[in-house]
């Protein structure tokens, strides 16, 4: 019996000399690149699931109405988290699937990891939705896109004030940053402009995806007697389908959410991404060059607001519209003087104004009067 | 020798006897989701293993699971189940960064010395404290490990949003940047940090520790038998606090590369679940320290591939998830099946 180890010895390493011809024989097979040739290659990363319902599911819908193009061929990664894995599958776009164009969606891609890969391709376009880019300090062949995705939650916050019984909203929040925080005080400052004595309270968790978390805020905010609730965190799922049980009206964040909320999904704000990235698409395809910045509202298309839910009047319909239609002509400012903030301090004087496109407003760090709660962990 | 031999082969026969029947039911799983199994494992391979790019892919992704991977292993050794890999990554992480901030002026290497020292500590600490609650305090090392996660996650998230946020971290809090001189480069002639070779080198010490000297005797002493151990005269309870302290240096030293070689900050990035894809990894080996590396690699090929899988057979993500579980629930099996193969028994008695 003392031979026998030796034998189970040499079968195996056999065994493994077999295994490996084997597999090199399946990476020759495997070097052809059957992509057909002449068209846009678009290559997509998402840092959470394609049908999150949310922030993913709206880029994804994005670049499946781009995948549709007989000309475009797109591809996507998901749940690619923001570490040295999102610069490995963004090189493994352009030398596995011979990606033309990156579209690496979450926000924290863009630093270190876009600016570490973009210029060692300096062929290849990295886009990055956030309106990180600037000028002269990040590589040439790096941009961003992004859109005041506020707008729509200003139109939202209309008929969330128009439709609320006891005037008090509740909004879900991520973190104390000045995107979220710009979110929740246009939707304030829009309930407020059709009903002045409208307050929105607001839970902060946290993160961005911490759905038992964000299933308790909801609780929590129904308890004290809010009667619609919007959100912006990565998945507003857990929200709408909470608020749904609880009975109450919700507006949508990132997608559109209704047939999670058949009953209280008044309207929300949405991307629409598959604009932006069909107007990439066309522009690589013509050989035009790609502008480092894009940034719009409503007016450009980048965003747009869900279809009301029947049960919102005609009412509050007419106010929402009439908002809307000042927002599409472009003569919209939201942040107007006089604006005080939540602890009675004059943020905006009287006669002041600040534009959507106002750097200033991209560093808020205040909550608008109306809204209780802190900026403060 | 035919012992030792027999003592090495029984483990190995059977984990890869388990990892074989993990293939083939992930296979039975693939083809149900509608995808053709050979394609997708000829994928998988030419993405995990097929060119110098998807090695260097995988070798990258599998060094932090070195590192984390200890966390978990080395406690075993004392019979001890600590999952806290993840909060020792991130307070090590943390604490590297803030040292490096303190001494701006300091040259590089002193700064990545200051770093990994800061990083190690941080992590050790953290995770003594869950071996300390279970020697004073009989409290499950388990349970207080995992929460011992949260809390390091909320500590971070405090500090990056206050003390210590770069004001122009806007819509990202994190610290300041440590200065690109003070990064880690790659090792020469890949694309790969050097972070590959601390994990590497970690987990050949770890393993001459454990199993080569009087230290690494006594804990498996302690580990077979607490009480036989004390009468023995061990003490059980320094080498908890040790073993704890070790684990967590390891892991500490994986929140340093984190923060030196890829982000330059710390910020909630750090939190990227290493610390829970280690506790799998010392699983699958066994808690052995030199299993760890292979294991490691294995696991970044699978975690690499996902890529390739997704875009070429459109399978979700969670299709490597499917596969990570499988080989976790079959390996788990497979414990049960040590000692029952008479003919190695025999060998090993001869």
């Amino acid at each position: 019996m003392a031979a026998s180890p030796k034998l189970t010895r040499r079968q195996l390493l056999k065994g493994t000399a077999a295994a490996g011809a084997l597999g090199m024989l399946g990476g020759l097979r495997w070097t052809d690149q059957a992509w057909a040739a002449g068209k846009v290659k678009m290559g997509f990363i998402f840092v959470g699931p394609r049908d999150d319902y949310g922030y993913n599911q709206a880029h994804f819908e994005g670049k499946s109405a781009v995948a549709k193009l007989d000309w475009v061929k797109a591809f996507d990664e998901e749940k690619v988290p923001e570490t040295i894995e999102v610069q490995k599958t963004m090189e493994s776009m352009v030398k596995l699937d011979g990606a033309q164009v990156l579209f690496p969606t979450s926000f924290g891609y863009f630093d270190p990891h876009i600016l570490k890969v973009a210029p060692q391709y300096p062929t290849i376009q990295f886009l990055h939705c956030g309106g990180l880019y600037q000028e002269g300090k990040h590589p040439k062949n790096a941009g961003s896109y992004f859109g005041y995705i506020d707008e729509s939650q200003y139109i939202a916050g209309i008929v969330a004030g128009g439709m609320s019984k006891s005037g008090k909203l509740g909004f879900v929040a991520a973190k104390p940053i000045p995107q979220v925080l710009r979110n929740i005080n246009n939707y304030t400052l829009g309930a407020r402009s059709i009903r002045p004595n409208c307050t929105t309270n607001v839970i902060f968790t946290g993160g961005w995806s911490l759905p038992v978390r964000e299933a308790e805020a909801t609780n929590s905010l129904v308890d004290q007697g809010i009667d619609v609730i919007t959100c912006h965190v990565d998945s507003p799922k857990v929200v709408m389908t909470t608020a749904e049980k609880r009975g109450i009206y919700c507006t949508g964040y990132h997608c559109n959410q209704s047939k999670l909320a058949p009953k209280g999904y008044l309207t929300g704000a949405e991307w629409n991404w598959a604009k932006v990235y069909m107007d990439y698409a066309d522009m690589i395809r013509k050989g035009q060059p790609v502008p480092h910045l894009v940034r719009g509202g409503l007016k450009e298309g980048i965003v747009k607001v869900s279809d009301y839910n029947q049960v919102v009047t005609e009412a509050v319909r007419k106010q929402a519209d009439a908002a809307k239609d000042k927002f599409m002509s472009g003569g919209m400012v939201v942040y107007k003087g006089p604006i005080k903030d939540n602890t009675g301090r004059v943020v905006i004087a009287a006669g002041t104004e600040h534009v959507q496109t106002d750097m200033w407003l991209e560093s808020m760090d205040w909550l608008v009067e109306g809204v209780i709660g802190s900026t403060k962990s | 020798m035919p012992q030792t031999l027999n003592k090495a082969l029984e483990p190995f026969l059977i984990i890869v006897g388990s990892l074989m029947v993990s293939m083939v039911l992930f296979g039975v799983f693939v083809a149900s989701a509608g995808a053709d199994p050979f394609e997708v494992y000829q994928t998988m391979y030419r993405a995990a293993f097929g060119t110098t790019f998807s090695w260097q892919n995988t070798l990258i992704r599998a060094a932090p699971l070195m590192l984390t991977a200890l966390c978990t292993a080395l406690p075993g050794y004392l019979g001890l189940i600590i999952i806290g890999g993840e909060g020792a990554v991130v307070m090590g992480g943390l604490v590297a960064a803030i040292a490096a901030l303190a001494i701006p002026t300091a040259p590089p290497m002193v700064v990545l010395t200051t770093m990994a020292v800061a990083g190690m500590v941080a992590g050790g600490l953290w995770l003594i404290i869950g071996g300390a609650l279970r020697h004073y305090r009989a409290v499950n090392e388990t349970i207080s490990s995992l929460l011992l996660n949260y809390i390091a996650i909320a500590v971070l998230n405090h500090f990056v949003t206050s003390t210590f946020r770069d004001p122009e971290s806007l819509n990202h809090p994190s610290t300041h940047h440590i200065g690109e001189a003070n990064m880690i480069g790659v090792i020469p002639g890949t694309d790969l940090h050097w972070g590959l070779v601390l994990g590497v080198v970690a987990c050949v010490i770890a393993w001459f520790l454990m199993h080569h000297t009087v230290f690494g005797f006594a804990s498996q002493i302690a580990g077979g038998n607490v009480r036989a151990a004390q009468i023995a005269g061990l003490p059980v309870g320094r080498l908890i606090l040790i073993i704890c302290f070790l684990a967590g240096a390891a892991g500490g030293l994986a929140g340093m590369v984190e923060v030196a070689a890829i982000h330059g900050r710390a910020n909630d990035t750090l939190n990227a679940n290493y610390g829970y894809a280690g506790i799998l990894v010392a699983f699958v080996a066994r808690n052995n320290p030199l299993a760890i590396i292979p294991v490691a690699v294995l696991l970044g090929g699978i975690r690499a591939s996902s890529g390739l899988l997704q875009r070429a057979h459109e399978l979700p993500d969670a299709t490597v998830l499917v596969m990570q579980g499988i080989i976790f629930l079959v390996i788990l099996f497979s414990e049960t099946l040590y000692g029952r193969f008479s003919r190695l028994q025999k060998q090993g008695v001869s």
